[in-house]
């Protein structure tokens, strides 16, 4: 079936299996492989997207549900092939090793920041929760975060 | 596999009269894993997610409504009293899978483990359904959950929704898992001291085919209540004996059974401590 959706701001659109995901969509469709493809079942977080403003599993959400919604991916952050400043803070702080879960984290870490410009510790835990990492052993995510909290541009 | 799109709930009550077979859809969080394993192939899927009508949460009357689709994060947001239903909603999944995870959903999957059902069972609460040729009908939490992964919902009809009577009193809902997030229940217990009636109600889940209520334990500690004394800590321990009681878990890959029915007992005696302690 054909769907019609917003990515990044601009209108897109792709011919899929009717029980394709939102993920599948994205990467199988729309060549965007940004949004990882890990668990297929909500645990891990990889395929983290923004679906009208709200951070989901992009594996959980099928693909027609997002017809005619705006959808904001990883390859939405950079701005003229510069680094968002949470991503630099990842780099910096030294929060990637294989990189994989990388995409979900910064999509959710960016999030958190826009609703929470300084989260403790605590809230930084709680609200990764649904982002796995099985290389860092998270404190250098964590670290990536509070280092992203100040430096985040003021708006 | 066919894909429905309703723009209203009229117009999924039509759709799902003509295709019974369809498989409803909101947040996704159990249908799309079925679906990705290959577990699931439906003839054709029902996008509930855009029904207006399935999106309300009202308190009227002094009654708590709540529409099928309304999200785990929205409950949390709204209902901001920090009481069972919102501790419950915290204990769901991810903030990725609160956002879109639902409580009709909860409730159409009907897991043992489903972490909000406890809560209904706790609260009385009433379950609202429809179908096109027969209207909208009401059936108690308990004559909805009728087994494990089945609900008494007939085949044309869809979930409309959840209400319970405001309570005025203390409660919590427990829940033991391996960690704290993205975990499923190996035990949920959700208590609620209903002041008005002078009640102690007190559900189970994840330990039986279906939500159990621990109706003897319930007996118990209105008893002790009534005599208008706090409990004793023998008091306490029987009642959280009568709960693990009520378990009629089984071994699997989350838990023992034997475990389940001790963390029954642990999970009632704090919960009824708290509530007795906040009453206090």
């Amino acid at each position: 079936m054909l769907i019609r959706l917003n990515v990044n701001g601009r209108p897109h659109e792709a011919d899929v299996w009717e029980g394709t995901s939102l993920l599948g969509l994205l990467r199988d469709g729309l060549h965007l492989f940004g949004t990882k493809n890990a668990c297929e079942q909500g645990e891990c977080g990889s395929c983290s997207v923004w679906l009208d403003g709200e951070v989901v599993c992009s594996c959980l959400v099928l693909a027609a549900q997002a017809s005619g919604r705006d959808v904001r991916t990883v390859e939405g952050l950079a701005e003229n092939g510069e680094m968002s400043y949470v991503q630099r803070a990842f780099v910096e702080a030294g929060a990637v090793q294989c990189g994989f879960c990388t995409p979900g984290l910064v999509v959710a870490v960016t999030d958190l920041l826009a609703r929470d410009p300084h989260p403790t510790d605590e809230v930084i835990r709680e609200e990764l929760s649904g982002n796995l990492c099985r290389c860092t052993g998270y404190q250098k995510i964590i670290d990536a975060v509070n280092l992203a909290a100040e430096r985040r541009p003021s708006l | 596999m066919d894909v429905l799109l309703p723009r209203t709930l009229p117009e999924a009550l039509e759709m799902k009269a003509a295709r019974p077979d369809a498989r409803p859809i909101a947040g996704g969080t159990d249908v799309m894993v079925e679906i990705n394993f290959g577990h699931a192939r439906p003839a054709a899927i029902i996008d509930v997610s855009r029904l207006p009508e399935l999106a309300m949460l009202r308190r009227e009357d002094g009654f708590i409504h709540v529409g099928a689709g309304v999200t785990y994060t929205r409950l949390i947001r709204e209902l901001d009293d920090l009481g069972p239903m919102t501790q419950a909603a915290r204990t769901v999944g991810s903030p990725q899978i609160r956002h879109r995870g639902t409580l009709g959903g909860n409730l159409g999957t009907a897991s043992p483990a489903g972490d909000a059902l406890p809560v209904l069972a706790a609260y009385d609460a009433t379950v609202e359904v429809a179908s096109a040729a027969r209207g909208s009908r009401r059936i108690s939490w308990n004559e909805f959950l009728v087994g494990p992964k089945r609900t008494a919902l007939q085949p044309d009809e869809l979930i409309l929704g959840a209400s319970w009577r405001a309570v005025r009193g203390a409660g919590s809902f427990s829940k033991v898992g391996t960690r704290n997030a993205m975990v499923i229940a190996v035990v949920g217990l959700c208590l609620v001291l209903d002041a008005d009636r002078q009640q102690v109600r007190v559900a189970l889940g994840s330990v039986g085919p279906t939500i159990l209520r621990a109706t003897e334990a319930e007996h118990f500690a209105r008893g002790v209540l009534e005599r208008g004394r706090s409990i004793s800590p023998e008091e306490l321990d029987e009642f959280g004996t009568l709960v693990a009681g009520a378990a009629r878990p089984i071994d699997d890959v989350r838990g023992t059974a034997s475990y389940r029915r001790l963390a029954c007992a642990v999970l009632a005696r704090r919960a009824l401590s708290w509530a007795l302690a906040e009453r206090c």
